[in-house]
């Protein structure tokens, strides 16, 4: 039998099921948040800058988007982006100590990761709320 | 390269029903559905996922069992590994029920509905569930795995190891290749040209720790590439996935703690 030089390859992400196993989940959703960090963040940013380049005008509708409720959702999202990347951040700093590297080590760190998530998303709010009202 | 989709030769289509176990009647308690994924290079088409029966009560508790009842008694060409049946060789090493493991060691009781079965994640076929492991194979080799070592050994006979310099080998030695957590990685499904991948790091590592080892240097400054170590993300599929129970990431983790602490 002549050897064939077409095999197929084995299927992947089309079994292996990565959306029911917690570690890899949290391990992309990091990759996600940087990159919407470094993309829409950047973009909304410079967006700014530039309204308040271009005048007045064009600063006042920068400024009525970014309070409009779907902003202030926009902004939501993006806290919770930025401090998920940060704890997960935090998480693999303490991976690269050798702690932490196991089945269990992965699940401990993940619910303290998740926490903190929360917490610092509901402490910047608080603190924005009070310093703006 | 990172490609979500499978090449338009490997997509899986629909397979052949094989009929149930003969005698038993129709909806008998304990007859269960394997799907296996079939290839057959000479046939030049695609993959399919044939269906088989099996009556549990007269079948082993393992895959493997089950895996040996088809091609017993059911359909002879069904190709895959197996030796030792009991977690020692690593051939079964196979992708059941969504998880890479030794099907020697998956009860099929612990598998709910239907027991799917794949050859190892994104891996060449050979036929059926047998995976070409020659790459792995060449990537095992370029470690370099055999002790290496400058001083003449000692005229007693052999290097000796205090107890805890041999504790550090423990969790690395048990590795029986199985490559069940190189194929449960992303990141070496996507980079396998270029990153060695878990299994393989382990491996290193086991040389890497061993006290009687004298080319660390050496083994480190092999490792020392944005590819061949450093695509390890910590996603920890690895340990997740490793049938002797085993922690790769760990290993891993070892090693790049042991490449900073020489840098520094």
């Amino acid at each position: 039998m002549s050897p064939s030089h077409d095999r197929p390859l084995s299927p992947h992400l089309q079994v292996y099921k990565l959306h029911t196993k917690i570690a890899p989940l949290l391990s992309i959703a990091h990759r996600l948040t940087g990159v919407a960090l470094a993309f829409l963040g950047t973009l909304f940013l410079i967006y700014w800058l530039g309204a308040a380049a271009y005048g007045p005008e064009a600063f006042a509708t920068a400024q009525a988007i970014f309070s409009s409720p779907l902003g202030i959702l926009m902004l939501f999202g993006w806290t919770v982006v930025l401090f998920y990347h940060l704890a997960n951040g935090v998480r693999h700093l303490v991976w690269d100590t050798g702690c932490q590297v196991s089945n269990e080590g992965v699940r401990r760190t993940a619910y303290m990761m998740m926490g903190s998530v929360l917490g610092l998303t509901v402490l910047a709010w608080v603190i924005g709320l009070i310093v703006a009202l | 390269m990172v490609e979500f989709a499978l090449p338009p030769n490997s997509r899986i289509k629909p397979g052949k029903t094989w009929p149930g176990p003969q005698g038993a009647s129709k909806g008998a308690a304990n007859v269960k559905a394997f799907r296996i994924y079939r290839w057959d290079p000479e046939s030049g088409a695609n993959p399919t996922l044939d269906t088989f029966h099996i009556d549990l009560d007269d079948c082993g508790p393992m895959v493997l069992d089950a895996l040996i009842k088809i091609k017993n008694e059911i359909d002879p060409t069904l190709t895959f590994r197996r030796s030792c049946r009991e977690g020692i060789c690593g051939s079964c090493a196979m992708n059941i029920d969504s998880d890479n493991t030794l099907a020697c060691l998956k009860p099929i009781s612990e598998v709910k509905g239907s027991v799917d079965i794949y050859p190892l994640p994104h891996m060449p076929v050979v036929k059926d569930l047998v995976p070409d492991l020659t790459h792995v194979y060449a990537q095992y080799e370029m470690i370099q795995p055999w002790m290496k070592t400058d001083t003449p050994a000692p005229t007693s006979g052999e290097r000796l190891q205090s107890p805890e310099e041999r504790a550090k080998l423990d969790g690395l030695w048990e590795c029986v290749l199985c490559f069940c957590c190189s194929t449960a990685c992303p990141s070496y499904w996507w980079n396998a040209e270029r990153y060695l991948g878990p299994a393989i790091l382990l491996q290193a590592a086991r040389w890497v720790f061993d006290s009687r080892d004298e080319a660390t240097g050496e083994r480190l400054d092999m490792l020392d590439d944005p590819f061949r170590m450093y695509r390890c993300h910590t996603i920890m599929n690895c340990t997740a996935t490793c049938p002797k129970g085993l922690n790769p990431g760990k290993a891993i983790a070892d090693l790049k703690v042991a490449m900073f602490e020489r840098a520094v």
